[in-house]
């Protein structure tokens, strides 16, 4: 599918999201609480058929949290990046690990460095690091001194 | 009359035990908490995070030219693959063209640390399963890759060869003679390989049917390289998205369906043969020119998001960057193969024996530094 067609058949499952071709891949911006919904269409419907989650990664924005989920299917080969942002008081953004398995290390990682809550997970708990950590790492305002080694 | 043999209730219950960190079977610093019932495997849960070192913290406060050098102790077997997405990313950004003989050799070497790594994964699963004499042949022929490695770039296993815009240095005058020796050396060596191994009665009853896992559920869990291509899922970076010199040479995607740990083996077996017919293909046909195009000595990336897929020895590696147009990345993420083939390994070693994880994580392959990054 080139990436109109994509634009076209996403906008007709989801008319809340927002699409915008950057230089290499289609960008999709949704609503947290539209997302996994979305998700589920990505991959079942068979001519969008994205079913290969090759990467998860989280941001920090600096006034937002966000998950950047890049996506690509085997059949047809195309490529998306859908970008989903919360709240950085309070991150919640529901789990994709029930539609693509790999997500459930991904994102364990994505919240012991971001400390993003992802919803239904079945099993978030930090992944590298201890339990007994203090604050996330990857977030731009973490400091460094309250973990002593 | 035979004496009745009582099994203890003790026996019957689900216990829990730790693998590693300290095990030689895990490769590395990885802690698995097994829960067995008698010898059967219920449930795996890797612990990682021993050697983490947080390198994407790192990188946020490091030039692009200093990251080529961390990306090296990420999959350290797949040094070259690691310094290419990077140098790939950096060079999209800024819309450099590097020199044809640059592709060309960044492919040969691509293939050399492909067929080193899949030596020394050769004889490190011999010895999971017990055949010590694999180790011997495996480590005797990865030495040669070695020695050419170190002509050229100066080391032996991180290299940091690559740099945005090109290479680090020419070539060794000897390099292509060493090469083409080192091809017939192996093409010869390698039926051994298949003697000893593949074919061998103990290894295949090990092998074979273990660990089975669907091509469904290899994409799911995004399983890459060897491992998911012996379940048949096409993924082969080289193929599909062309860097470097690959759409040039032409190669063959080893693909295998029956998904167990034995099809994972012959795989990369077979994965050697490819990448010795890809570098046959250029090493007489190496471009005459320079080895970098000339950089700023301080690379600032135009603001924007970058992501480069690279095929490295174990699966898909990436590099996802976003830049603000600062001399280092506002955020930097590596997506490491072996991470994702681990969150796999709970799912292919249920209801088998202890025994068998070895040998399928064996199959696996896992570099625990790229797990921890």
């Amino acid at each position: 599918m080139t990436n109109q067609e994509l634009k076209d058949s996403i906008l007709k499952i989801e008319p809340t999201a927002v699409l915008n071709e950057g230089k290499q891949y289609l960008n999709l911006t949704v609503a947290s609480d539209k997302w996994h919904d979305l998700a589920q269409q990505l991959k079942g419907n068979k001519e969008l058929a994205f079913d290969y989650l090759f990467n998860l990664t989280g941001v920090d924005y600096g006034d937002t949290l966000g998950v950047v989920y890049h996506l690509e299917s085997t059949t047809f080969h195309h490529v998306i990046v859908v970008k989903v942002s919360a709240d950085k008081q309070n991150p919640q953004i529901p789990t994709i690990c029930d539609i693509w398995r790999t997500a459930e290390f991904h994102e364990r990682e994505a919240f012991d460095f971001l400390g993003i809550q992802f919803t239904n997970h079945p099993d978030l708990r930090r992944i590298f690091l201890d339990e007994e950590w203090k604050g996330y790492p990857l977030r731009k305002d973490y400091d460094p001194s309250v973990n002593t080694i | 009359m035979a004496e009745e043999i009582i099994i203890p209730e003790a026996d019957n219950q689900e216990i829990s035990i730790n693998m590693g960190p300290q095990h030689p079977s895990t490769h590395g610093v990885l802690r698995l908490v097994l829960s067995l019932k008698g010898e059967m495997v219920q449930k795996v849960e890797p612990h990682c995070g021993y050697i983490h070192r947080g390198i994407e913290k790192m990188t946020e406060s490091m030039t692009y030219q200093q990251i080529i050098h961390l990306t090296d102790r990420l999959d350290y077997l797949s040094a070259h693959m690691n310094n290419a997405a990077v140098c790939l990313a950096v060079e999209k950004a800024l819309d450099i063209e590097v020199p044809e003989r640059v592709k060309v050799i960044r492919t040969i070497m691509d293939e050399l640390a492909r067929i080193a790594s899949h030596q020394l994964w050769w004889c490190s699963f011999g010895m999971d399963l017990g055949g010590l004499t694999c180790f011997f042949y495996g480590l005797r022929d990865r030495e040669k890759i070695l020695d050419i490695f170190e002509e050229t770039t100066g080391s032996r296993l991180i290299q940091s060869f690559y740099c945005p815009g090109g290479l680090m240095a020419d070539l060794n005058p000897n390099f292509q003679k060493k090469v083409k020796d080192f091809i017939v050396y192996f093409r010869k060596i390698l039926p051994e390989y298949d003697e000893l191994l593949s074919g061998n009665i103990i290894m295949m009853e090990r092998a074979k049917g273990i660990g089975k896992m669907s091509k469904e559920d290899a994409i799911s869990y995004g399983m890459t390289g060897p491992s998911g291509r012996g379940s048949g899922f096409s993924c082969d970076v080289r193929k599909h998205h062309p860097y470097h010199a690959y759409d040039k040479v032409k190669f063959n995607e080893v693909l295998r369906t029956e998904g167990d740990t034995y099809s994972r083996y012959m795989v990369r077996i077979d994965e050697m043969r490819e990448s010795m017919n890809i570098i046959e293909q250029l090493i007489d046909n190496i471009p005459a020119g320079d080895f970098a195009v000339k950089m700023k000595p301080i690379i600032k990336l135009p603001e924007g998001e970058y992501y480069q897929r690279v095929e490295a020895a174990r699966g898909e590696f990436g590099v996802y960057i976003i830049s603000k147009g600062e001399k280092n990345p506002y955020r930097m993420k590596f997506r490491s193969p072996n991470f994702c083939n681990l969150s796999a390994l709970d799912t292919l070693t249920r209801g088998h024996k202890i025994a068998d994880l070895v040998a399928i994580g064996g199959s696996l392959d896992y570099v625990i530094p790229d797990i921890d990054r």
